[in-house]
């Protein structure tokens, strides 16, 4: 692909600024081409890469002596004692939720399995939780029906049991409502498997189904907040096949039992770019890809949109050279493709081909961590003088919150119609649902393992600092009521966006009141999701820092 | 005696069955692939619930035409025990073994929950540990369990004493509001003239321990032992 000499225009349009393309131009020593534009715009999302939050999430206790795997692969790992880990994390699909509820939340749980049977744990239990706005609103009755159908349609075909839900309603969520699902799967602890491109020569394999136009620009997307355009975004979202999924995951399951995968990943956020160039990083390897191997679906898609596809249920193997056939073999029971895309260099970096010429030569290390890290500019305020307070109607007075829409009955009428459409038994493990704590049976060790949600959406607004220790606190109480003890917790941290000083501190506070909490009840932070930029026209949700905390009761 | 269960693309609730015979009724168990045209010598074929393919198309219509189902047809045809739950219900009806069709349910939503269903014979493979009349508790959980047949089907359904179970409430009053999916006659259950095929939507693996709820479920798999 020629260098048309100065990208600066696309990079802006895909979202980022002056100063990241110089530092984009300084890392090439050239001007990025197009495709290398998008990668990096893709890549250097805030979506992808916590640019403004990852020096703030440092705060979080992140080992333990259960602590298999803490934050920075696709899940964090627990151990349940007999051999046995729980693997789990929490994920937002908020921004799509908007825009089309029942695809946005469907591969919202779509995503969250993958992750976590990427990884070589059998998913056992989902939870989610939602946020909405005016629940009398026509808009929020819509959503709220499209999002759970989403769920409930993704979740039901998978047979993992959705065994809680969490619902909220407050004005501020009216134009961005929230989405994060939770799953937890069981990994025998010498069978985890990781996202690693490692050993030369090994190949590159691209499973699942094939790479449409669906998703583009999804993790862009997702990292800027809405306008009154906001719809025209509608094609960035992912649309979502449980059924290829289920297949997926009982094929990628039997895979993972032989000694030929090397590493798996997910194509999630920014697709096969993003699963190629970790899987790299993560190997201190380099990849050879060749893009004309890529199965597709649409006609005419150009080397950008094959990289930057949110098509769902793909992955990305790295097999030991001399196995492609027993992998296709394997697959291909489950009728499902496994193509050989490229292959394992000695290299930093990632070499992309396209009919028969190389149109790209990117070097891994920028990608995945280059990113420029942000010390956004932070700015306390009292609930009193701030200007998020007007823009959300943050706190409804006392009298409000006795009124129908948010008494209790109505939130517990609203959680038991949600839940019912969930199918929360299949698996025969769920001991207890419709209750503060789902209780999962673990028949591999005899254990019992205990979920606890917690939020405190007001109290974070009123202090975040308190707010955020209140969470933790609240689901180590949880746990304790059913005699379990805590192991970790994985969060979702949902907030405006982090270019206004105010929210920055909110967020900075949010998260050192829940790292102070967690380190006092030994509780690890294993994974977690941050989404910023939960804002229309200037306007923000509370802040939403959602946890879920695993607890284990021993058999 | 030995249990056959087939395992559909998307069948999830396989395992269970699996678990729920082998674990807990301490039979042996088979899984029968979709693929394949081999029943493995089994005395007792399960299809399981689930979302055979998908359930594109309409539930139940793809998977019937699967390998194994041509030789779950002349099993079942031989007067050997088969039970559809659920999905396995769907594809019954679908191949033809059973009488009537599973609609969306009335409230157009999948619907999960524990439900009560009145034993309504003890002719069947699959209720001779019943009485007439018990009341047992099992989950349901299905988008599409709305049962329909026409009115003169239906009365020869009764006539032959081919309903096997219908939803109740707790007390076994066989109510309107009992009925979750708007089921003709709040039929959960049917079997063939012949009474050695089963179909039903409750879940009686689901409802083999009672740390899950219910053992009510193991009055119809033990039926057969």
């Amino acid at each position: 692909m020629k260098n048309l000499g100065g990208n600066l225009a696309l990079a802006k349009k895909l979202g980022l600024t002056e100063y990241e393309y110089d530092l984009i131009k300084d890392y090439l020593k050239r001007d990025p081409t197009d495709l290398e534009t998008s990668l990096f715009s893709a890549m250097w999302s805030e979506h992808c890469s916590y640019k403004s939050s990852k020096n703030i999430l440092k705060n979080f206790p992140t080992t333990g002596p259960n602590v298999i795997q803490g934050p920075g692969e696709n899940a964090g790992i627990v151990d349940i004692g007999g051999g046995w880990a729980a693997c789990f994390k929490m994920e937002s699909h908020n921004h799509p939720s908007y825009l089309e509820p029942y695809q946005g939340a469907a591969t919202g749980v779509g995503g969250i399995l993958r992750d976590v049977f990427t990884m070589g744990a059998r998913p056992v239990a989902s939870l989610n939780m939602l946020r909405f706005g005016n629940p009398e609103s026509a808009k929020t009755k819509y959503l709220i029906s499209r999002v759970v159908k989403g769920i409930g349609d993704y979740g039901n075909c998978m047979g993992v049991p959705t065994v809680g839900t969490d619902v909220f309603f407050d004005p501020s969520y009216e134009h961005n409502p929230l989405v994060n699902a939770f799953n937890i799967g069981i990994v025998k602890k010498d069978k985890i498997f990781l996202g690693n491109a490692s050993g030369i020569g090994n190949s590159i394999m691209y499973v699942g189904a094939k790479t449409g136009r669906d998703g583009i620009g999804g993790a862009i997307m997702a990292s800027a907040e809405f306008d009154d355009e906001a719809y025209e975004k509608k094609p960035t979202v992912q649309v979502g096949d449980p059924f290829m999924e289920k297949l997926l995951l009982e094929a990628c399951l039997e895979a993972m039992q032989t000694d030929y995968i090397v590493g798996i990943q997910d194509m999630g956020a920014a697709g096969l770019t993003c699963s190629t160039f970790e899987m790299a990083d993560r190997a201190q390897s380099g990849v050879k890809i060749n893009l004309s191997k890529v199965p597709l679906r649409a006609k005419n898609m150009t080397p950008v949109e094959v990289m930057m596809s949110e098509s769902q249920e793909r992955m990305l193997l790295c097999v030991k050279k001399g196995f492609e056939e027993e992998t296709k073999k394997l697959f291909s029971k489950w009728d499902l493709d496994a193509v050989v895309i490229g292959e394992v260099i000695d290299s930093p970096y990632v070499k992309i081909e396209w009919k028969g010429e190389e149109i790209g030569e990117i070097p891994v290390e920028p990608l995945v961590s280059g990113a420029p890290l942000y010390e956004r500019p932070r700015k306390s305020y009292t609930p009193s003088s701030s200007v998020i307070a007007s823009g959300s109607e943050a706190i409804p007075s006392p009298k409000v919150m006795r009124s129908p829409r948010f008494s209790t009955e109505n939130l517990a009428m609203t959680k038991a119609s949600i839940m019912e459409q969930y199918d929360s038994m299949v698996g025969t493990n769920t001991l207890v649902c419709y209750h503060d704590v789902p209780l999962i049976r673990v028949r591999e060790n005899g254990s019992i393992l205990a979920l606890a949600m917690g939020s405190a959406e007001y109290l974070t607004y009123l202090n975040p600092f308190e707010g955020g220790k209140y969470i933790v606190l609240k689901a180590v109480e949880k746990l304790a009521s059913v005699g379990a003890i805590p192991l970790a917790l994985t969060d979702c941290l949902n907030f405006g966006s982090p270019e206004n000083p105010e929210i920055m501190w909110q967020f900075e506070q949010t998260v050192l009141g829940m790292s102070e909490a967690c380190r006092k009840m030994n509780v690890p932070v294993v994974s977690g999701n941050v989404s910023f930029y939960n804002e229309t026209n200037g306007k923000s949700i509370l802040p939403t820092p959602l946890i879920v905390m695993v607890g284990l009761i021993h058999g | 005696m030995k249990w056959g269960v087939v395992v559909f693309p998307a069948s999830n609730c396989d395992y269970d069955a699996y678990f729920a015979l082998k674990n807990i009724l301490k039979c042996e168990v088979e899984f029968l692939w979709h693929k394949e045209r081999n029943l493995k010598n089994v005395d007792v074929v399960v299809l399981p619930g689930g979302f055979s393919y998908g359930d594109y198309l309409r539930c139940g219509a793809m998977a019937r035409f699967s390998p194994v189902m041509e030789e779950v047809i002349s099993f079942a045809n031989k007067g050997h025990p088969v039970m559809g739950i659920c999905n396995g219900f769907q594809v019954l009806t679908e191949a033809g073994l059973l009488e009537g069709t599973l609609m969306k349910n009335k409230t157009l939503k999948f619907m999960c929950k524990q439900v009560w269903v009145k034993s309504q014979t003890t002719q069947g493979v699959w209720s001779h540990n019943t009485e007439k009349n018990k009341v047992l508790k099992m989950p349901i959980a299905h988008g599409e369990g709305n049962y329909f047949v026409t009115q003169e089907k239906l009365k020869e359904l009764e006539d032959n004493d081919q309903i096997a179970f219908r939803y109740c409430d707790e007390k076994g009053e066989v109510l309107e509001t009992s009925n979750p999916n708007g089921s003709v006659s709040n039929i959960a259950g049917v079997y063939n003239k012949n009474k050695n095929i089963l179909g039903l939507m409750p879940h009686p693996e689901r409802a083999c321990e009672s740390i899950l709820g219910s053992e009510d479920g193991r009055v119809l798999l033990e039926s057969v032992l």
